[in-house]
């Protein structure tokens, strides 16, 4: 644990909230336009209507929200996981909600022939709610109900069942896979604001949930049987977990695409500096998520100028070195 | 009847315990294994008799059928048979050492490894005309390597005073990650038809099998599979966590390390013929957990077979459910794996 007292810990949340609006101005200005901080605050002060505004506008501001709205959103889906599984390795994916999303997806493309990003963003919501309540329901069977090793269980089984369907549908049909090629990589690039506004409602009921919740996931993290000893209602506690994550996870498939990684690495990046007490670790991880995704997706822009890397493959290369480091140091003396 | 027979041989020197239940299941198991190899022999384009086949293996049968089978048909239901038993046995040894359920050959970026492997073998060797420039021969190798050199990494990087799971298993997943990544950028950077190869190669499929694959791959898988079942009680003793398993007298980081190059070669030499195909090495060792419980010394030849039956039919309906269209044998391994596993789930929901 890096920060030690409480003053300490919310000077850090302070500074990572700075960096986080640091990168989000940088991801409106870098790009293949170079743009200057100058132009950026014209381009909504004294709107003129050329090109460098338009795309200021249209295409980098919608960008830089989507990329923090997703990465925090992923990130405290994780952290979510990893604690209503009591598993290290847990994500979001392992709810099933990527696999489900791009099965939506691939089947409305490949079977009913549907080809518009609004469309995919509805279907990949529901696809990914669907498998989330069919992991969750499956996991509960029998007299103890929702145990951690039987909900993860039931969820790596569920995800790669429907992954297994989307590749057959994808090998079957391959015109599909060009379609579909570019959503299933995950990007946060050439997506609309209202594509945001539209989840924006599900995503914040999602953070605001997660934050209320933060205290009861403390007592649940000490054990089902302690955690029913001192008074609180397990069940409905997952429950709430569960609908949670089905928000904030299946809000940002929708927009983004399966973005892998963010939602395993960060929790536990945010746990090595700031404990495990998620009432810090919630918001703290939001707020990294949210920094990862952006400095990987400013980073995607330049690796292969003027082309693009998907943004999975740079949260992976930036992500990845940092997260050896943290792992061998240690988490918390674990 | 007491529920273990117990083996003495050499007048006491070697002894063991069989589970009557494992045992039974084990020979049902074996007896499916027979049919599915038999049967999936017998379906193609050509349909034969199983009797036919039965005759083919030992030796008989009309020479029209002998050609087919020995030459198309065998050897790539022998590699899927293989390549099955191996991730399966993989696998288990993995989710016991690391002590997760969710642990698997992917995990460990050991398949990752290999990815990039193939792909920078391919991306290397190709001239211009996307022609490649050395024999297609060498890409097992060039895949093993990988996946060898990426076990000796995650390994290395997880050494601080020994090797504790947990280190172990979250540098795996960075490092597999990081495999993905690299895999994908290669992927776009280079031309199309490259992509699509490689994209069939993760997938997984054991299309294009011979009989040279057969005779590097038979004797390899079978060694260490032997291996494996004889290691399978240091796993036991793992399994109950790193003070219990010293106080036993066990030496906890040498058996580690060789449960971890049991699992590298046969994961290796498995993705080196037949590429990355999932959710055997996941899955395969929960089912055979839900069948005969989760002493290793049933677990490993339980879920052996179950990852060799599952291979198998996956290849038997690649290539014959959308004929004369090819499918990756990967793609239908969760397909067909996933509803069995959560049956099985049900089915012991209380236990």
């Amino acid at each position: 644990m890096l920060l030690k007292n409480t003053s300490l810990k919310w000077i850090g949340i302070i500074i990572a909230v700075l960096v986080m609006l640091l990168l989000m101005c940088a991801s409106v200005i870098f790009g293949y336009t170079d743009t200057s901080w100058r132009t950026a605050i014209d381009a909504f002060t004294h709107y003129n209507g050329s090109n460098e505004h338009i795309i200021i506008q249209t295409v980098r501001l919608p960008r830089a929200l989507i990329a923090s709205a997703v990465g925090a959103s992923l990130a405290i889906a994780g952290v979510l996981m990893q604690t209503l599984t009591k598993n290290p390795l847990a994500s979001p994916g392992i709810f099933g909600i990527n696999a489900g999303a791009g099965f939506a997806v691939v089947t409305a493309v490949t079977l009913f022939s549907v080809n518009n990003l609004q469309a995919f963003n509805g279907l990949a919501f529901l696809g990914a709610a669907v498998a989330a309540v069919s992991v969750y329901g499956i996991g509960s069977f029998g007299r103890e109900g929702l145990t951690p090793m039987k909900l993860t269980l039931a969820g790596a089984a569920i995800g790669a069942m429907f992954s297994s369907f989307t590749q057959g549908l994808l090998v079957v049909d391959e015109a599909a896979l060009e379609q579909v090629l570019f959503w299933l990589a995950g990007s946060v690039q050439g997506r609309k604001l209202e594509t945001l506004v539209s989840v924006l409602p599900f995503i914040g009921l999602g953070w605001i949930g997660a934050v209320l919740i933060a205290g009861k996931m403390n007592i649940l993290s000490m054990g089902e049987d302690v955690a029913k000893g001192l008074g609180l209602n397990t069940g409905l506690v997952k429950i709430a977990i569960g609908i949670i994550v089905i928000l904030l996870a299946g809000g940002s498939v929708a927009v983004a695409g399966p973005i892998g990684f963010v939602g395993i690495v960060v929790p536990h990046i945010t746990r090595s500096i700031i404990g495990i007490d998620h009432r810090w670790v919630i918001p703290l991880s939001g707020v990294l998520g949210a920094i990862l995704l952006l400095a990987a997706d400013i980073a995607a822009r330049y690796i292969l100028m003027p082309s693009e890397v998907p943004v999975g493959v740079m949260t992976a290369i930036i992500g990845t070195p940092f997260f050896i480091y943290i792992a061998r140091r240690g988490f918390n003396g674990r | 009847m007491s529920k273990y027979k117990n083996f003495r041989l050499f007048k006491g020197k070697l002894s063991f315990l069989i589970d009557r239940k494992a045992a039974f299941i084990f020979t049902i198991l074996l007896l499916v294994t027979f049919m599915v190899f038999v049967l999936s022999t017998g379906i193609g384009d050509m349909k034969i008799n199983p009797l036919t086949v039965v005759k083919v293996l030992f030796g008989g049968g009309p020479e029209m059928e002998k050609l087919i089978i020995t030459s198309f048909r065998l050897p790539r239901i022998i590699v899927a048979l293989m390549v099955g038993m191996s991730l399966a046995v993989a696998g288990g040894i993995l989710q016991g050492m690391i002590r997760n359920p969710l642990a698997s050959p992917d995990v460990l970026g050991i398949t990752g490894g290999a990815s990039v492997a193939v792909v920078g073998f391919l991306a290397f060797f190709s001239d211009s005309n996307n022609a490649l420039t050395v024999s297609i021969a060498w890409l097992p190798l060039a895949a093993f390597l990988g996946a060898g050199i990426v076990a000796f990494l995650v390994y290395f990087l997880a050494w601080k005073n020994g090797v504790s799971p947990i280190r172990l298993v979250l540098i795996g997943i960075g490092i597999s990650t990081l495999m993905q990544a690299l895999t994908t950028l290669m992927m776009i950077m280079g031309p199309i038809y490259q992509a699509s190869q490689a994209n069939i190669w993760i997938t997984g499929t054991v299309y294009g099998s011979n009989w040279k694959n057969v005779a590097t791959l038979v004797p390899w898988t079978v060694i260490f599979l032997i291996i494996a079942i004889v290691a399978a009680r240091t796993i036991n003793i793992q399994e109950l966590g790193d003070e219990v398993a010293t106080g036993l007298g066990g030496k906890v980081q040498k058996q580690r390390f060789l449960l971890l190059m049991i699992s590298t070669a046969l994961i290796g030499s498995s993705v080196a013929f037949a590429g990355g195909i999932g959710f055997v090495g996941l899955m395969a060792p929960h089912m055979a957990r839900r069948l005969v419980g989760s002493s290793f010394g049933a677990l490993l030849p339980t879920s052996a077979l179950l990852g060799g039956i599952l291979v198998m039919v996956a290849d038997l309906i690649g290539r014959t459910m959308f004929s004369p269209l090819e499918v990756p044998a990967g793609v239908f391994t969760a397909g067909i794996g996933a509803p069995y596993f959560i049956y099985l789930l049900f089915k012991t929901r209380n236990a």
